[in-house]
């Protein structure tokens, strides 16, 4: 069908657009009066429902239309942006991500929206309508009534980006007694000819005073890349009345507005009420800047000021298409093996030089392939300050969410996986972390919870912390609760040293309940979390201070699927080991296998080492060859834990490429995946997590 | 909707079966299988593919059969399940057998080890018999109680 190829478009931008309306409201919440994040709230939305009603999507765009009429109210001044319509604008958002989801899987986004469309209107209360213009009007009182009469509610009201030569401009011509003015230039829609009513607007001007500064560019005014209006910042000696005649004397030029600049400011967005000309009631305006004051000590919030376009030299490709890439280097990496190895054996210089090249090569390729498929993590953390700030709202706690590092990049396949361990470790934190703001009073802290979301490159890893400065883990009560539950043995309790206690938390059945909420908590408890990092060849690691706070530290690896492994042989059979696990490889006579209560250990350099015989693990038919002499044991590690596997012969290191297996083979147990070796055969790559 | 139904004959022992041809993917000899762990006792094993690691199904003892060594005929038919390519060992492979609908009945009760739900029905040409596999059914093992 036709709509269809738009389709993945429509929701590709649909999502971009609810993103940025997200992180802006967010961000308008912070900074109320901020005109830039308005406008830009505005933008998107005005998008979004021309986006929808073209694709047929009306309930979509009735909705965005009805926020489009509140947003615009809140950008005119008519209303003010109380949080109670910011909660419904929150909710208007949540609806228009549920509809999308539901295009998304088939549906035509139709949801009820009549309650919202009321709440909507609701918000329409003009607050004390016209005071409140007189209160933004200056203090001139011959501009204060010009402006009640001239307040044209079509017409939109740009904001202005002064440069410091414009501010200085402004000020001294103040200074000297000159008025500034914000003019609107209203022109007729049906006029035809509007670079030559423009010209005259701007001739006109001239006459009685200088214009400082036009939007758009006088050159897009000459081009007439404008609608139906433009904005002129004028500097004269005259009063309103003259500008006004001035504008009105020429033909289709239809009731302007003017407004009188008395101030501008030094700080820009998204610090509070910086537009000049429409200053706002000073009580209202607490932190807020002075009169050439320095007002930018503003932390911004994660929006950003520049919604103007980069020339953008990216390129969206479907994910399909680097999947294929990946695989096609993937095949390309195997049969380079393979070549290597009839090199070694074939012995010619020329093949041998041409085969360090064409390692290089492909060395270099998959790099770059790798690299392609690398994605920020800001995708993942972009969602969570929205979510942070329901949940907070929800509990009654103060949080504030410290996003680092979210240009680190990590592998397409892993962001997929990482964000719902993500989200259900940030709600630990603030659900059972973070103290309520009487309680962290009363122990000295701030009323302010921190929890940092960081994420760093560390050599071949990706470093993901989620840390929190609430009450930390208290062993006592994990202990009494292990107990309870049974996981612990009241007598083994005494003995446990952090490194325990944090696994314990994360053992299944431990977890307390979790109530339904908004946030896609699948799976209950941190068992599920260590499970999903370790499916990922991740590990997870706790360190807490009681009373202090608890950080959560995830270890990923950067490359999921080509990776370096030590190949063994079980009886025959070849099975791969992720080299990443392995501390070392040894080799050891049978008598140097000790039994500890029922359990296969060894003596290596003091300490005592678990051994796992990899045949028993894995079924392996045993062979009638005599045994040798000698035993072959690979030690590996998870985190502080270490165990010997037992296996029949060490057959080399090689890269592999990680191929997954098909689901009805069953659980797949302490199989992570296969690889095809050089000689075309299966191998089954040992998940050495689980084993430990 | 046509009336007619093509379907790979294959032959385990003396009895042949019928696949649709629509799910058939590929029929090739038979490939080193790697044994996997831990899985399945249906499941044979996996097997290289061009560079994809396929699952093979040991359809011998889905359908309680006894085992039986692996002759020159044998051959692992590639079918089409959720997406994914998965393989199916036949004793033989002989030929796509075109049948008209009104040529199918419905299967008889009379099969006393092999589960019903695994047959769609039985294709007739002359006098030959084809049970039609039900792929859906025969392949969907992780729901069963093993």
């Amino acid at each position: 069908m036709d709509m269809t190829q738009y389709l993945n478009m429509f929701l590709e931008e649909a999502r971009e657009h609810l993103q940025k309306l997200n992180e802006s409201l967010l961000a308008l919440e912070s900074y109320p009066d901020s005109r830039e994040i308005l406008d830009e709230i505005f933008r998107s939305a005005h998008t979004l429902k021309g986006m929808s009603a073209t694709m047929g999507y009306n309930h979509v765009a009735e909705l965005t239309h009805q926020m489009e009429n509140v947003l615009h109210k809140l950008r005119s001044g008519t209303i003010e942006t109380t949080p109670a319509c910011l909660d419904i604008l929150f909710k208007c958002l949540d609806t228009l991500d549920t509809m999308v989801s539901n295009i998304s899987d088939g549906g035509d986004g139709s949801l009820p929206i009549d309650h919202l469309v009321t709440n909507l209107q609701a918000c329409d209360r003009p607050s004390a309508g016209d005071l409140n213009l007189a209160a933004r009007a200056s203090a001139d009182p011959g501009g204060r009534e010009a402006s009640e009469k001239e307040q044209i509610t079509e017409n939109t009201i740009t904001s202005f980006q002064f440069n410091e030569y414009e501010k200085n401009l402004i000020r001294q011509a103040i200074d000297q007694g000159f008025q500034c003015y914000h003019l609107v230039v209203n022109i007729d829609p049906r006029c035809v000819m509007k670079s030559a009513r423009s010209f005259m607007v701007f001739k006109n001007m001239e006459e009685i005073g200088d214009i400082i500064k036009s939007i758009p560019a006088v050159q897009d005014i000459e081009e007439e890349k404008f609608e139906n209006s433009f904005d002129l910042i004028v500097i004269s000696r005259e009063t309103e009345d003259v500008i006004r005649k001035g504008l009105v004397s020429i033909t289709e030029v239809t009731e302007p507005e003017i407004k009188l600049i008395t101030e501008v400011f030094n700080a820009f967005p998204p610090g509070p009420g910086n537009v000049p000309g429409e200053k706002k009631d000073p009580e209202k305006r607490q932190p807020g800047p002075k009169q050439g004051e320095n007002a930018s000590h503003t932390k911004g919030p994660a929006v950003q000021n520049q919604s103007r376009p980069k020339s953008s030299q990216t390129l969206r490709v479907d994910t399909t298409r680097l999947d294929s890439l990946m695989n096609l280097v993937g095949e390309l990496v195997i049969n380079k093996t393979r070549l290597e190895q009839i090199g070694r054996s074939v012995q010619v210089p020329e093949l041998s030089e041409t085969l360090e090249q064409i390692d290089r090569i492909t060395s270099d390729l998959q790099n770059v392939v790798m690299k392609v498929r690398m994605v920020p993590i800001d995708n993942v953390f972009s969602r969570f300050p929205r979510m942070v700030r329901d949940l907070t709202r929800d509990l009654g706690k103060e949080i504030v969410l410290v996003i680092e590092g979210k240009e680190t990049e990590l592998d397409r396949t892993v962001i997929d996986e990482i964000g719902d361990p993500l989200v259900h470790l940030l709600r630990n934190s603030i659900d059972h972390g973070i103290e309520d703001p009487s309680a962290r009073l009363a122990v000295g802290k701030k009323e302010h919870g921190r929890v940092v979301l960081s994420a760093r490159h560390e050599g071949n890893n990706v470093v993901i912390e989620v840390r929190d400065d609430g009450r930390g883990l208290n062993p006592d009560v994990i202990k009494a609760k292990a107990i309870e539950k049974g996981l612990l043995l009241p007598d083994d309790a005494e003995a446990l040293d952090e490194c325990a206690i944090s696994r314990l938390v994360m053992m299944p059945g431990f977890s307390t309940a979790e109530k339904v909420t908004d946030i896609s908590g699948r799976g209950v408890g941190l068992d599920a979390v260590k499970n999903k990092i370790e499916a990922l060849s991740g590990t997870i690691q706790i360190e807490s201070v009681p009373g202090a706070g608890t950080s959560f530290k995830i270890h990923l690896p950067l490359t999921l699927a080509i990776i370096q492994a030590l190949l063994v042989s079980l009886n025959g059979e070849i099975y791969a080991i992720p080299l990443s696990f392995i501390a070392e490889t040894t080799s050891i006579i049978p008598d140097q296998i000790n039994r500890v209560q029922d359990q296969e250990v060894m003596l290596i350099r003091g300490d005592v080492l678990p051994l796992i015989r990899l045949h028993e693990t894995f079924h392996v038919p045993q062979s009638d060859a005599p045994k040798e002499a000698e035993i072959n044991i690979v030690l590996v590690r998870k985190g502080d834990k270490r165990v010997g596997l037992i296996v029949d012969t060490l057959i080399g290191q090689q890269e592999i490429v990680i191929k997954p297996l098909s689901k009805l083979l069953g659980s797949n147990r302490y199989i992570a995946g296969a690889t095809i070796l050089g000689n075309g055969q299966v191998s089954l790559i040992i998940d050495v997590a689980s084993l430990i | 909707m046509e009336n007619d139904i093509q379907l790979v004959a294959c032959s385990l022992d003396n009895e042949e079966y019928g696949i649709d041809i629509r799910n058939v993917q590929e029929i090739i000899r038979l490939l080193d299988i790697t044994r996997v762990p831990h899985a399945s006792p249906y499941m044979a094993g996996v097997v290289n593919l061009r560079g994809m690691v396929i699952p093979v199904m040991n359809i011998r003892k889905r359908f309680g059969m006894p085992e039986k060594e692996p002759q020159e005929t044998t051959r692992i038919v590639i079918v089409s399940w959720n997406g994914s390519p998965v393989g199916i060992i036949v004793d033989s492979v002989s030929e796509v057998i075109r049948l008209e609908r009104k040529n199918i009945e419905s299967p008889p009760t009379c099969s006393q080890q092999v589960n019903q739900e695994f047959f769609t029905g039985i294709g007739k040409q002359g006098k030959r018999l084809l049970i039609m596999l039900n792929l859906g059914k025969v392949l969907n093992i992780n729901s069963d109680n093993c």
